[in-house]
């Protein structure tokens, strides 16, 4: 049911861009192959060619893009942002992601007529903030971080001169966006200056006789028993000593998945909901589109009678960071 | 250059702040930052508490700035924030747009650490809505300090923090209760428990983080004693000292002397070092990893 809230998913990739397209998404977004977004993870993203050639099949098949410029670009990497966002005007994509405040300002000068979007990164949580945003560069969404409990997301909803979206699926940051440098602390790269978070060229993993441990650039994130499920060693993720305890101190590896608060979600009178994971498979894009599409075509159609189907968590949970899920933020108990 | 003292990260009840700045009234700092920047929970001090001891501090000659929340999440944190804003009388740093917004037009104010200015064209922006002075992102390196050194608007100036455990993150969570599994809604303020914050240890004792409540900072504190002739020649105005619970009197005691002339970077780190047992970090500056040391 296309036409209500829109469902916004991730492309990393051309086949991915059309898993999203063909299972339901009403828009997805990119980014180009380098550091101009927050997913500059090798063998990802798309060139100029492969870019075009999404925008058509999206358009065809009646599906906006949205193109991500969203790090903190230094002087040293002027010029190859701003390179990328006249580039990304003359695709024709139906908005720019961005974050930095002087990218906008660039946008805004030169490209009046684009539509710009305010990324998460640019860590916009309250009503004033957005309004400078919107004041300054006439940006026609935010996209809310993940900090939020819902009544919250409903106030800002409420006072907010623009759109707003939400994440609803997906890897989840357990900090402000864009006011995050654990990974620059530890690896000398964050998704602010590099567009990566905890990346994977400085990942170690070791056979110990106490177990595996992985390792980021050298610091010890955790160690798993034989056996024990191991996931990716982000550092928001790992588990440290405090006190006389070793736990997972910052945030266990799990997903947020808003489906159990979705009704309550689309009442708070968002306008799109966002699935992250540029740098996930076809296939799990495939999957987690299908859901949400289902999800939110249901809770459209009967929003008071709308309670989440067991197969649709079962699935996302299969595919889930930790293979589990929560409300992150939205959930007041879990801050 | 003249010398700052950051805002106190961590929570200090009521006397132990107005003690502390009793001190720092007769300390050879130019400018003191003073408010709540981390939890909007933490009330001990009224904004009028606050104006008070600006009032002491400006009465001992100290330019002071009233610091405001990073993470702005519900309305009445807005509410605080904009009556800060238009204090009247005390410039306002800024560490959120929101702040920004409010501040623009409205005469002086600080871009504080926590607004991404990365780069020519966020500066120039802040300078058109009235900032005159910005401090450094930390994780930015000595050399895109430079080059935004060149591309800086007239008139503003430039602050680093020079000193003192880096702000590495903030969350809707707070740490200090979750690690005593208690819900931040009733967290029982036990991070007044911990005034230097709680440490984060890796599962092999290497120090890494400091909970401060919804904040993260670094383990080791960011020393760039070894690069104050080099701030210096990039025209740097201010050096910042982030607050700890010991060792602040020495760290500006002993910057002063080497900005002054008479103590040299190396001898300043041995005054030092009996304060950081676990080492300082100043990876960031030389565009490495943040929690990289290398001696002056």
């Amino acid at each position: 049911m296309k036409g209500g809230i829109e469902l916004v998913c991730p492309a990393g990739s051309l086949p991915a861009l059309r898993a999203a397209v063909d299972s339901g998404a009403d828009a997805v977004y990119i980014g180009f192959q380098d550091a101009t977004n927050a997913r500059n993870f090798p063998g990802l993203n798309f060139d100029e060619a492969q870019a075009r050639e999404g925008v058509g099949y999206a358009h065809a098949h009646g599906a906006r893009v949205f193109l991500a410029l969203n790090v903190y670009p230094q002087p040293s990497g002027w010029e190859q942002a701003t390179r990328a966002l006249d580039k990304a005007v003359g695709l024709g994509v139906d908005a720019l992601i961005i974050a930095d405040p002087g990218l906008l300002r660039y946008a805004a000068r030169h490209h009046p007529r684009q539509r710009l979007h305010l990324s998460v990164q640019g860590s916009a949580t309250n009503r004033h903030a957005i309004q400078f945003y919107h004041d300054h560069f006439g940006i026609r969404r935010v996209v809310l971080p993940r900090v939020l409990s819902l009544q919250q997301v409903r106030r800002v909803v409420e006072t907010s001169p623009v759109e707003v979206e939400v994440f609803g699926y997906g890897s989840l940051c357990v900090m402000v966006e864009g006011r995050c440098i654990l990974s620059s602390y530890v690896t000398g790269e964050s998704p602010n200056t590099c567009g990566v978070c905890s990346p994977a060229a400085a990942v170690r993993w070791e056979e110990t006789a106490s177990g595996r441990q992985s390792r980021l650039n050298g610091v010890l994130i955790d160690c798993y028993a034989p056996g024990e499920a191991a996931g990716y060693p982000t550092l928001c993720k790992g588990r440290y000593q405090v006190g006389e305890h070793v736990f997972h101190a910052i945030e266990e590896p799990t997903s947020l998945n808003v489906l159990p608060v979705l009704p309550a979600l689309l009442n708070s009178g968002v306008v799109a909901v966002k699935v992250e994971g540029r740098q996930r498979s076809p296939a799990y894009v495939t999957q987690v589109t299908r859901v949400m599409r289902a999800a939110l075509d249901a809770c459209q159609a009967d929003r008071e009678g709308f309670t989440p189907r067991e197969e649709w968590l079962t699935a996302l949970d299969r595919i889930s960071e930790g293979r589990c899920h929560t409300l992150g933020a939205l959930h007041r108990p879990w801050q | 250059m003249k010398l700052a003292l950051g805002p106190i990260p961590y929570f200090w009840p009521h006397d132990r702040v107005s003690a502390f700045y009793e001190r720092v009234a007769d300390w050879p700092v130019d400018i003191v930052y003073v408010g709540e920047t981390v939890c909007p929970k933490r009330r001990d001090l009224k904004l009028e508490d606050w104006l008070a001891l600006a009032e002491r501090l400006t009465a001992a000659g100290k330019e002071v700035v009233l610091s405001t929340l990073v993470l702005l999440e519900a309305g009445s944190e807005l509410g605080a924030l904009e009556r800060i804003c238009a204090n009247g009388r005390y410039c306002v740093e800024a560490n959120d747009m929101a702040a920004v917004q409010l501040l623009s037009g409205h005469g002086p104010f600080v871009a504080g650490p926590h607004i991404n200015a990365y780069n020519g064209e966020t500066l120039a922006l802040l300078a058109e809505c009235g900032a005159r002075r910005w401090v450094l992102p930390v994780e930015l390196s000595g050399a895109t300090l430079a080059a935004l050194q060149a591309q800086r608007p007239t008139g503003m100036e430039t602050e680093v923090l020079a000193f003192g455990r880096l702000p590495l993150a903030f969350s809707a969570r707070c740490f200090t209760a979750r690690a005593q599994n208690l819900p931040k809604d009733q967290c029982d303020f036990r991070c007044a428990d911990y005034p230097g914050g709680v440490p984060m240890k890796t599962q092999e004792g290497q120090m890494l983080f400091t909970m401060n409540g919804v904040q993260l900072l670094s383990a080791a504190p960011c020393n760039l004693l070894g690069a104050v002739s080099t701030l210096e020649g990039l025209g740097v105005d201010v050096l910042r000292i982030a607050p700890e619970p010991d060792g602040t009197e020495e760290a500006v005691s002993t910057f002063r002397a080497v900005l002054g002339g008479y103590l040299d970077p190396a001898a300043a780190q041995e005054v030092l070092a009996p304060f950081a047992p676990t080492g300082w970090c100043n990876g960031y500056w030389h565009g490495a990893e943040g929690m990289a040391w290398q001696a002056c």
